[in-house]
């Protein structure tokens, strides 16, 4: 009897077939031409740039293929457009929209003359003539373990990711066996990348030795962090990876069920999720009898409903059982009775990305990679007012500074630099005084902050600290499950208070309210919702207590952005005759006409809007915003059928 | 006044309708408790919204209290039980949105519709929502209208979004005359 193939065997004929053809698209005959295509790339426009590069190369007659690929986290440039002319190096190009592309068609891809230096981000592979991505400093610091392969390869193609070696670890962990990998896991070191940083290793030899089965699996795609990003991106643009890493879990704790819970407000990452388990399926690397062996996974999607406490785990699970999304108290823990009262273990999108690279590479290598306690990456999605706004992997440890300021090139037109707000709703805004604290979950909880889920707002002067605590406060009320007495009431008086606060009310007894309170709600709530929410609170408390006093002592807003204690007013001085800019902009027809011809505001008619300032024209910069709004002066003019009228009265 | 009469019974004839298809798709879906939530999301996939009854009905398919249906509905935002507009606007309000000035574009959006969030205009044309966060924090601020994301929106942009769609309006509506005509005249 000859003996079956085994998995390596399997899956070798499949990689095989896939690499051939990778190896054509890597030496192309015709121009190949890849389109981030992730949701961030379709906002900034991806399909007219597709379109534009249909219609100008069927205009032209010309043959170029189109590949659709995912996020490649340089998002202040989307959308990205990469061109593999033969004979030249892959060249990236950053903004190119539909006249772009017909440019770069007009003189790059027909007869390869001129490569458009003027919209060029850079080349992908070392050459003599064009700068390299990789010489940039975003490229020098940043070590992309997760991200690897997204924005390189095709979402929607498993033929790319078989062809940069994917399922080779499951093919490897299917020959080793699960104590094997739990091991593995264990030595590396693996921290949960959802916020908690809980050992990966240890949740998956609890549920391995539970003795209860069938087991479960879950992957955690909720992200419900405004502001973050990175799991949706991991979805969109190397699904592939997620579900490795999700059937390795399996086979580790000996699950037969896998289920991936995707907040529904993702409908791209649900799609291309669902689209790649069904082509993962087909070719036997998920489903029955996995590659020839006695594990089979049963896989399927369960969308999330938008409920912020349903990333909280004993939540998701409530949810998936047709409940309220409810947290429970802990123990037991999930991997000793979960979803259904079976063993679970929930693990986020990036924990179970990192997986198939440890398995790959041993744990040894993953170890030497960011510090000795939080070993690894940690992506980051930098956004706000910063210049290179988009996702960042960096080895763990890393300080914020170096992150901003080296990594995602400081803060935008110059501006000075405030707070960086990280964690979401459940971490906190650190000042400038903060910066050198380096980037791991336990330094960050130290400075009062959270490593969250990742994600992180930059914000310069023009930001208020007690504007930015009201905001997630009045996220984290609305989102409070309402279990918890603290949790549901508690966060309710603080954001009365703070609401006061933005508009000049309060008084010294609030502030210690907000404190007192604070530390309460931490003390007294049962999940990490409540737990954490305070925390946007009393970090702003802590750094910037000077800005709270300003707002209730003086009526004043620093950083003039609440909205209640600011005006504009025009600056006569400046506003230049006949220019109507700022008029045509403003929604509420507050601005008019004097009798010299330049323009003043109607208070009474401003919604405070600010669209004026950037109407108008940097040469005049006439619109002065000032707080308290008292500040106006007193100009003495009217619009000009007003005065028209009294004149002839 | 008689105007509205007759909208309203326009929308509850509507309504019938979709209650009828509702009751022809609900016995095809699973009785596990465990597919709540999903019925719940095909039906408002395939109907744009939970109209009150549909949720007694779903009650009954589960064997469940209403009640519990009721719940599970108003506890998840994705959930809304007025139908959409023919051209449903999302504001996102994230926290890069919102340090952006995604407020600012809700209320602008606010007046120039003459809705709040959570309502449909009286024509229903538009309705609008807040959402959590799109993922598009890079872009922001940031509106869903539609299945399109607008990206970087200003004040002044959404006067520019609500023409756009008034634009296309008026040409599909000046196409469709001039088809009536060409028939007509054959």
């Amino acid at each position: 009897m000859s003996s079956n193939p085994t998995p390596n065997e399997i899956l070798s004929e499949l990689t095989q077939a896939a690499e051939k053809q990778w190896q054509a698209l890597q030496n192309p005959a015709v121009p190949v031409i890849y389109v981030g295509h992730a949701t961030c790339g379709r906002a900034a426009g991806s399909q007219e740039t597709i379109d534009g590069f249909k219609d100008a190369l069927e205009e032209k007659g010309l043959e170029a293929e189109i590949i659709t690929v995912g996020c490649l986290g340089h998002c202040y440039a989307e959308p990205l457009v990469t061109i593999h002319y033969p004979g030249f190096p892959p060249l990236m190009y950053q903004k190119v929209g539909a006249g772009e592309a017909r440019v770069l068609v007009n003189s790059f891809i027909q007869g390869g003359e001129d490569p458009c230096f003027e919209y060029l981000l850079g080349a992908l592979e070392p050459n003599d003539t064009f700068p390299t991505l990789m010489d940039y400093p975003r490229y020098l610091y940043e070590k992309r373990v997760i991200m690897d392969q997204c924005g390189l390869i095709d979402p929607h193609s498993l033929d790319h990711y078989l062809a940069v070696g994917g399922y080779q670890s499951l093919a490897k962990v299917l020959e080793k066996g699960d104590k094997w990998v739990v091991e593995e896991i264990k030595s590396a070191h693996l921290r949960g990348r959802g916020g908690a940083g809980f050992p990966a290793g240890i949740k998956w030899d609890i549920a391995r030795q539970a003795e209860k089965t069938p087991k479960v699996v879950i992957c955690n795609g909720d992200e419900g962090d405004p502001g973050a990003y990175m799991d949706r991106t991991l979805m969109e643009s190397n699904p592939h990876q997620v579900l490795e890493g999700l059937a390795i879990a399996a086979l580790a704790i000996g699950a037969s069920r896998a289920v991936l819970y995707i907040r529904a407000e993702y409908p791209l990452a649900v799609s291309t999720i669902e689209q790649a388990i069904a082509a993962a399926k087909e070719c036997n690397l998920l489903g029955d009898r996995i590659l020839g062996t006695d594990f089979s996974l049963e896989v399927s999607v369960f969308q999330g409903s938008g409920a912020f406490v349903c990333g909280e785990e004993t939540a998701l699970i409530q949810s998936i059982q047709g409940n309220r999304g409810m947290p429970r108290y802990r123990p037991p823990y999930p991997a000793v009775e979960g979803l259904d009262g079976l063993p679970t273990v929930i693990n986020n999108v990036k924990t179970l990305s990192t997986v198939p690279a440890i398995v790959r590479k041993g744990s040894h290598w993953f170890r030497n990679i960011g510090t000795e306690k939080t070993p690894g990456t940690a992506i980051f999605s930098v956004v706000g007012d910063v210049e290179y706004a988009g996702l960042v992997e960096v080895p763990m440890g890393v300080s914020l500074e170096h992150l901003i300021f080296e990594v995602c090139g400081g803060i935008k037109d110059g501006k000075p630099f405030k707070a960086v707000q990280i964690g979401g709703p459940s971490g906190g805004c650190l000042p400038e005084s903060e910066l050198s604290t380096p980037i791991d979950f336990d330094s960050l909880r130290q400075a009062g902050a959270m490593m969250g889920s990742g994600g992180m707002v930059v914000m310069n002067d023009e930001t208020c600290m007690v504007e930015v605590a009201r905001y997630f406060i009045d996220f984290t009320q609305h989102e409070s499950c309402g279990k918890c007495t603290f949790c549901r009431v508690g966060t309710r008086h603080l954001l009365e208070i703070l609401k006061g606060l933005t508009k000049g009310e309060g008084s010294d007894d609030d502030i210690a309210e907000l404190q007192t309170l604070g530390e309460e709600i931490i003390k007294g709530s049962l999940c990490s919702l409540g737990k954490t929410a305070p925390n946007p609170v009393l970090t702003t408390l802590r750094f910037f207590k000077d800005e709270y006093l300003a707002h209730y002592r003086e009526h004043r807003c620093p950083a003039l952005m609440c909205r209640d204690l600011i005006a504009y007013y025009i600056d006569l001085e400046t506003c230049a005759r006949g220019c109507d800019a700022c008029v045509a902009c403003c929604p509420t027809e507050a601005i008019f006409t004097t009798s010299n011809r330049k323009k003043a505001i109607d208070q009474e008619k401003c919604v405070k809007c600010g669209e004026c300032v950037y109407a108008c024209p940097p040469e005049y910069d006439a619109v002065r915003k000032v707080s308290p709004p008292e500040m106006v002066p007193d100009q003495g003019i009217k619009p000009l059928d007003k005065e028209e009228e009294e004149n002839n009265e | 006044m008689s105007d509205n009469i007759e909208q309203d019974q326009e929308v509850d004839l509507e309504e019938q309708q979709v209650l009828d298809a509702i009751a022809v798709e609900l016995p095809g879906f699973s009785r596990d408790v465990h597919q709540l939530l999903p019925v719940l999301q095909k039906i408002q996939h395939t109907h744009g919204y939970l109209p009150r009854d549909s949720m007694v009905m779903v009650a009954a398919h589960f064997a469940v209290a209403a009640a519990k249906v009721f719940g599970i509905a108003t506890f998840y935002n994705q959930f809304r039980f007025n139908p959409p507009g023919r051209h449903p606007i999302k504001v996102c309000l994230g926290t890069a949105c919102h340090v952006k000035g995604g407020e600012i574009i809700l209320e602008n959006f606010t007046r120039r519709l003459g809705i709040e969030e959570g309502e449909t205009t009286q024509d229903r044309e538009y309705s609008l929502e807040r959402v959590a966060c799109v993922g598009c924090c890079a872009l922001a601020p940031v509106v869903v209208v539609g299945e399109k994301i607008e990206s970087y929106v200003t004040p002044s942009k959404v006067e520019g979004v609500i023409t756009e769609i008034e634009i296309q309006n008026e040409i599909a509506e000046r196409e469709k005359a001039k088809d009536e005509q060409q028939s007509d005249s054959e």
